[in-house]
């Protein structure tokens, strides 16, 4: 039977580089398909019609849509090397937990980094800061949150490691000195080919919020 | 196989959630009410990030998120599974628990605590999700096939919640004109005894939203 697998994505989606990440950890071969978000393809529409939202994974023509349930899709579909879960129930309980956690949090309080100004960004930056400091405590001394090698948490959060100078920039504050493990810790996960191969360059996606920026009127 | 608690509400529809699954699987347990306007240390303690219901305590260790619950009950004891085997169907079944946490039950809350125009925009979202809903479920009996899946399990609200917020509103959202096959699965839903034993007392249920839906500016 032929493994024939597509990804549906777009190149700056944190979304769709987990996805990305997770296929080359498990040395899978596909065909990467960016989207134009404002032109969307008749495949994107068949294959999601209920959302409408990349990434979608589809393998062997089958969809699989929701970047943590496509994850996990990936880790049970090909459970042959690098598991992204613990086999344990406990850990795997706490794995699914922290990626909920990052999941309600990041992506949409990120956003409000680059765009809301006056107390609405102050207080977006803080709550930020104080979300990404639960983070590290969680990670604690580990190198990875998986442990020795890169797990799910890892995958789910580390997209938006491209995302933080934009953040930065935007809004206007430093991420390492309140942050430093989580930093080195993101640092550490570049250096592995899996993610440094499937994140963009910071000032790629720098320029990208730069134009989103812009279509939202935010001066 | 260890000793098993749950840190719950007698009316939270994700607290339930957990007790459905744990007594699908004949799982005993020691049941600790909170009172949600009062949280005791001990949920403070065993759920410091969201202080949240449910909290499920496994020879003393916790773990909070209904759904990521059900997936360690799951997982931990594996007599009647509630997620499917195989992974293309595991994926399936979270996809659509998702789709109600995400889309569903968001919709319905915002018709119970909205009023007027923002009112009627809520019940044009809630029934279009709800019509997406009802789609997947076309001619099976339950959403996991012939016995209650995770998806039934999470879908709890809109099978029995719905009801008693319609009967304290006096909004009509699902009818069995508007929505025969969903319908249907809740008439199923409520009268499966692992469900049916599972749900909070009607009445007391129905008053409480009453008193609430009365008061001034109250978010569940």
């Amino acid at each position: 039977m032929a493994n024939e697998v597509i990804l549906l994505d777009f190149w700056p989606s944190p979304f769709g580089m987990r996805v990305r990440i997770a296929l080359a950890e498990k040395g899978v071969k596909y065909e990467y398909r960016d989207e134009d978000l404002r032109n969307k393809s008749p495949l994107l529409l068949q294959m999601n019609p209920i959302h409408k939202k990349i990434p979608v994974l589809i393998h062997n023509g089958r969809p699989v849509c929701e970047s943590l349930v496509a994850v996990q899709y990936v880790d049970e579909a090909w459970n042959d090397k690098s598991p992204l879960l613990p086999s344990d129930p406990y850990q795997r309980a706490q794995a699914r937990f922290w990626a909920d956690f990052v999941d309600k949090k990041i992506y949409d309080i990120g956003k409000k980094t680059w765009a809301t100004k006056g107390e609405e960004l102050e207080a977006a930056k803080k709550e930020f800061i104080d979300a990404l400091k639960l983070l590290e405590v969680e990670l604690g001394n580990k190198p990875y949150f998986g442990g020795e090698t890169i797990g799910y948490v890892d995958v789910v959060l580390i997209p938006f490691y491209c995302w933080f100078y934009a953040y930065e920039t935007c809004g206007n504050f430093s991420i390492e000195p309140e942050c430093p493990v989580l930093i080195a810790w993101a640092k550490r996960c570049m250096q592995k080919e899996s993610i440094s191969e499937s994140l963009p360059d910071q000032q790629k996606v720098y320029e990208f919020v730069l134009m989103m920026r812009k279509n939202l009127g935010i001066e | 196989m260890g000793e098993v608690k749950l840190l719950g509400s007698w009316g939270s529809p994700f607290s339930r959630r957990v007790e459905m699954a744990l007594k699908h699987k004949g799982v005993e347990y020691e049941f600790i009410d909170e009172d949600l306007a009062n949280k005791s240390p001990l949920l403070l303690q065993y759920n410091p990030v969201h202080k949240k219901v449910p909290v499920l305590l496994h020879n003393g260790k916790p773990i909070a998120e209904s759904v990521v619950i059900l997936e360690y009950i799951d997982e931990t004891w594996k007599t009647n599974p509630i997620f499917p085997k195989h992974p293309y169907e595991k994926a399936m079944a979270r996809f659509w628990a998702k789709f109600i946490d995400e889309k569903c039950n968001p919709a319905i809350w915002q018709i119970i605590w909205s009023r007027d125009k923002e009112r009627d925009k809520a019940i044009e979202e809630a029934i279009v999700h709800l019509k997406t809903l009802e789609n997947e479920l076309k001619d099976k009996k339950f959403f996991g096939g012939e016995t209650i899946g995770v998806v039934d399990i999470v879908a709890n609200l809109i099978g029995f919640w719905l009801g008693v917020m319609q009967e304290a509103t006096g909004i009509e959202l699902v009818t069995k004109e508007r929505f025969p096959i969903l319908s249907n699965w809740i008439d199923e839903y409520v009268s499966c005894s692992v469900i049916k034993e599972n749900l909070p007392p009607r009445e007391k249920l129905l008053e409480a939203f009453k008193s609430r839906l009365n008061a001034p500016a109250w978010k569940y």
